[in-house]
């Protein structure tokens, strides 16, 4: 049995939490049975321990009861081991001090039988008391921060963030993996309800993000890697080659007019694969920078991506005195110190494949919702004009929602913005078409500022609603008006019957999901993904910016399927979070850090273990030593010393240990 | 308002010491309460930062205090908050499954389970199913066990210090106490306890 020394105090509280405990685990019970444990002055039950008035009893109690040490049995750590502390310090004691027992949701919320839930509580509770005696008075790390943040991905919430900080006079870097910045909303033609501009709204923004003297724009880079922690952070940033020289470039864009190929004829990803460019390009007429780059798969100055320098360079000639174009560019790496780092990295679209009964990639009529935003964009391949991929222009024009969402068979969720763009396409594509509009839908989900009302328009303007869930896409007509049509089979749930709708244009909605290498990225920065595979906050309600990681925010799609709206909003957010860490100046960290007793025996075996590279060995002494500043506190040399000659502070072997004996006690 | 349902009468709740890594699987356990997940209630969680500050005299001195079985979480493999500790609990914890298996305690007591933060459901389906297997296997109860062996080396250390007593014709003095002492209850027939076999239950 570990003696309790003769000086302790213990002050034990337990938390009704109203019905959440109360209801499972007897505690005035536990309570009675605590007061009997060596070393404990007084032992209450109280209705909401988190309250004001909860937290005013401890302070009043240290004092009163010259208490030198306290336990609480409430909630979980995580929630409120905070608040505790700094009530314990606001009574004069130690915050150190201070041990938390997790009865709610270990306890209270997760068992039926009430003998045995307050059996636990009551292993729980003596577990801490006896554990909380061997407590250190200890004091909070600080660890200055760095001023300036990275900014992870260029779409409207990098884009938003990374200005929101500029503007407050913080240096920002804003990282974007492709070649401009403007994300997935550059490639909207108009934005839902108000029906603006995309590229109107957003353009201006870019230009600003361009210009600012505090961001430092690095376009077509990724993130190679990650080190340090809160407040300093070290990060290598991967430059891919344009083969253009971007200080040089003016935009002019006369080398794709002078290219070799006199027609475009590649591939082009910002138009979906609609259309067609050259080697040499640029990725949309407002890209910024306003810099083109050279393709190295098919320019035919390289083979296979290699330099040949076989071709005539007519781009080289036409650029001229402004020599911006450089075949030999190779990729660089550059490392930049930061403080803070704000992940906006967005979301891909739903491969459309993956639903074979629609047809996507079978029939050529058939289109994910991004293509024909950029069908109907002035800018986009066809200069707005509706043209089907034969040629003709659809006269009817049938539009499936939740492509890819709530469906056991690919994702569960709802991804929030497509019965909202369905209804903004089929308006946009009335206008351009005249066509005759069907919607396939499940439910309509109009939540926004002004969606309802939109949803409102789309009824007035003689778009037809299909309730239900499109079984099948043919190109089988059974009749003669079905001949050369695609035909949308879908049971119409409030007609009460099967229908066959034939229609010339098939538009799927499809979904948001997380981007390809998600995981990837979410270990890269050290941060956790939920099951569905976007990155996870720290808190759903109460902090959906925050990471489990300190220093490291999430804003926008990558953490969930959201709006423009929102995701300005939660851009917004998460810089106003890096600004606190700037502007406080330090962070304040776990005292939790390990340090190295005289008797070490200088085996070595500990230095090779420490991620932080924190354990160094002192020739002199020779005995290992920890770099406090460095030691981020995971004990994992603690439990490999053979001599046990490493204590963690809060995590001490006789902590543990008594811990231990103190829950098997009963 | 849950309304309580008392557990089934005569049924023995094993006592599992659980050390949960803050990150994930302390979080993941969190999540299974606040979801309201319903699982048995035999596990006792003692909060670490990470799993590779778990010390096998840890998981040793649980049992030795009356634990039935002991269950580690972290992060998985490639997640560790801290980098690499979940890896150097892992090395720990092979060489620990086979010194535990020279003591004689059965495999299904020490349990290590990679747990991230947004798998409430697997915390609840790892206790559940650890809890049956040690119902099945029944207590450790270790404690009992060395008060017992306390008793079978003071007994024996009571008649070597007294010689006059001994009655060369009768037994040897290790016959007598072998007499002497009460038979385990479920233990093997042999006086002996293998290496193979539970460790007596008394």
């Amino acid at each position: 049995m570990v003696s309790i020394k003769q000086d302790i105090r213990i002050g034990f509280y337990i938390c009704h939490c109203g019905h959440n405990i109360a209801s499972m685990v007897d505690c005035p019970e536990v309570a009675r049975y605590v007061e009997k444990l060596p070393g404990v002055t007084l032992s209450r039950d109280y209705k909401y321990m988190c309250s004001d008035p909860g937290q005013e009893l401890i302070q009043k109690d240290i004092k009163e009861f010259d208490l030198n040490r306290v336990v609480v049995a409430s909630c979980s750590p995580l929630l409120h081991e905070h608040t505790f502390r700094n009530a314990v310090a606001a009574g004069g004691l130690n915050p150190f001090f201070f041990h938390m027992v997790n009865i709610r949701e270990h306890d209270s919320w997760v068992h039926t039988d009430r003998k045995e839930a307050t059996a636990k509580a009551k292993a729980l509770a003596r577990a801490a008391i006896q554990r909380v005696a061997h407590h250190k008075a200890l004091e909070v790390k600080r660890v200055p921060v760095h001023p300036d943040v990275l900014v992870v991905g260029g779409g409207i919430a990098g884009i938003h963030a990374a200005l929101t900080l500029a503007n407050a006079g913080k240096k920002v870097y804003l990282v974007e993996r492709q070649p401009s910045i403007g994300g997935h909303m550059a490639k909207f033609d108009k934005t839902f309800p108000t029906l603006d501009c995309a590229a109107c709204i957003l353009t201006p923004k870019m230009s600003d993000v361009g210009a600012h003297k505090n961001i430092t724009l690095w376009s077509y880079s990724e993130v190679v890697k990650m080190d340090g922690y809160v407040g300093n952070y070290t990060v290598t940033i991967k430059r891919k080659p344009r083969f253009i020289n971007e200080d040089l470039c003016t935009g002019c864009q006369e080398c794709i007019a002078n290219c070799i190929y006199k027609e475009p004829k590649f591939t082009d990803e910002f138009n979906e694969g609609l259309g067609k460019r050259k080697p040499v390009y640029i990725p949309f007429p407002q890209a910024t920078p306003q810099v083109v780059l050279i393709d190295p798969n098919v320019c035919l100055n390289f083979k296979r991506g290699v330099l040949t320098d076989k071709c005539k360079k007519t781009c080289v000639e036409a650029c001229g005195d402004r020599k911006a174009i450089d075949f030999k560019q190779k990729e660089e790496f550059v490392e930049i110190k930061v403080g803070s780092i704000i992940v906006a990295t967005g979301f891909q679209t739903f491969d459309a494949k993956r639903v074979p009964p629609y047809g996507y990639g079978t029939y050529p009529n058939v289109y994910t919702a991004l293509e024909v935003e950029r069908l109907v964009n002035a800018s986009g391949p066809t200069a707005g004009e509706v043209i089907l991929r034969d040629g003709r222009q659809p006269k009817a024009i049938g539009i499936i929602h939740c492509v890819g969402s709530r469906d056991k068979k690919t994702n569960r969720w709802c991804s929030r913005v497509c019965c909202m763009y369905s209804l903004k396409l089929a308006h946009l594509l009335k206008e351009h078409t005249e066509a005759e509009i069907y919607n396939f839908y499940i439910d309509i989900r109009a939540p926004g500022k002004g969606y309802e009302e939109f949803y409102d328009k789309l009824n007035s303007e003689g778009v037809h609603f299909v309730r239900g869930r499109v079984g099948e896409v043919t190109d089988w007509g059974m009749t003669p008006e079905e001949e050369g049509k695609l035909v949308i089979r879908v049971e119409d749930t409030l007609a009460g019957f099967v229908r066959r709708i034939p229609v010339d244009m098939v538009v799927l909605a499809t979904g948001l999901e997380p981007q390809a290498d998600a995981q990837d990225v979410r270990r890269l920065f050290n941060m956790s993904c939920g099951t569905e595979g976007f990155f996870l906050e720290r808190h759903p309600k109460l902090a959906p910016v925050n990471t489990f990681t300190d220093g490291i925010f999430i804003a926008g799609c990558c953490q969930g399927p959201r709006d423009i709206p929102d995701t300005v909003a939660q851009a917004g957010a998460a810089a106003a979070e890096a600004m606190v860490l700037i502007d406080r100046g330090h962070v304040e960290q776990e005292p939790n850090t390990a340090y190295i007793l005289p008797d070490c025996c200088g085996c070595k075996s500990c230095l090779p273990l420490c991620p932080y590279t924190a354990i160094t060995f002192d020739d002199a002494t020779r005995k290992a030593v920890i770099n406090e500043a460095l030691c981020k506190g995971c004990g994992t040399c603690v439990g490999s010393c053979p001599s046990g000659s490493i204590v963690q502070n809060l995590f001490e072997d006789e902590e543990v240990f008594s811990e231990i004996e103190g829950m098997l006690a009963d | 308002m849950i309304e309580p349902t008392p557990a089934a009468p005569g049924s023995w709740t094993p006592r599992i010491v659980a050390f949960f890594c803050n990150w994930c699987t302390y979080t993941a356990a969190d999540l299974a309460g606040v979801s309201r997940l319903k699982y048995a209630s035999s596990v006792r969680v003692i909060r670490l930062m990470c799993s590779g500050r778990v010390d096998p005299q840890f998981i040793l001195d649980a049992f030795r205090q009356g634990a039935d079985g002991v269950l580690i979480g972290g992060c998985h493999p490639g997640d560790c908050h801290y980098v690499e500790g979940n890896y150097k609990m892992l090395r720990r914890f092979q060489l620990l499954k086979r010194l535990l298996k020279d003591l004689g305690i059965a495999e299904q007591r020490v349990r290590l389970e990679w747990i991230s933060a947004a798998e409430g459901e697997r915390v609840k389906t790892v206790v559940n199913e650890m809890t049956a297997q040690i119902k099945a296997l029944g207590p450790l109860g270790m404690p009992q066990a060395f008060a017992a062996w306390d008793r079978e080396v003071s007994e024996l250390a009571r008649r070597t210090n007294a010689p006059e007593d001994t009655d060369p014709e009768h037994s040897s003095v290790e016959g007598e106490v072998r007499e002497g002492l009460a038979t385990p209850v479920g233990a093997p027939a042999e006086s002996q306890v293998s290496a193979n076999t539970e460790v007596a239950h008394v």
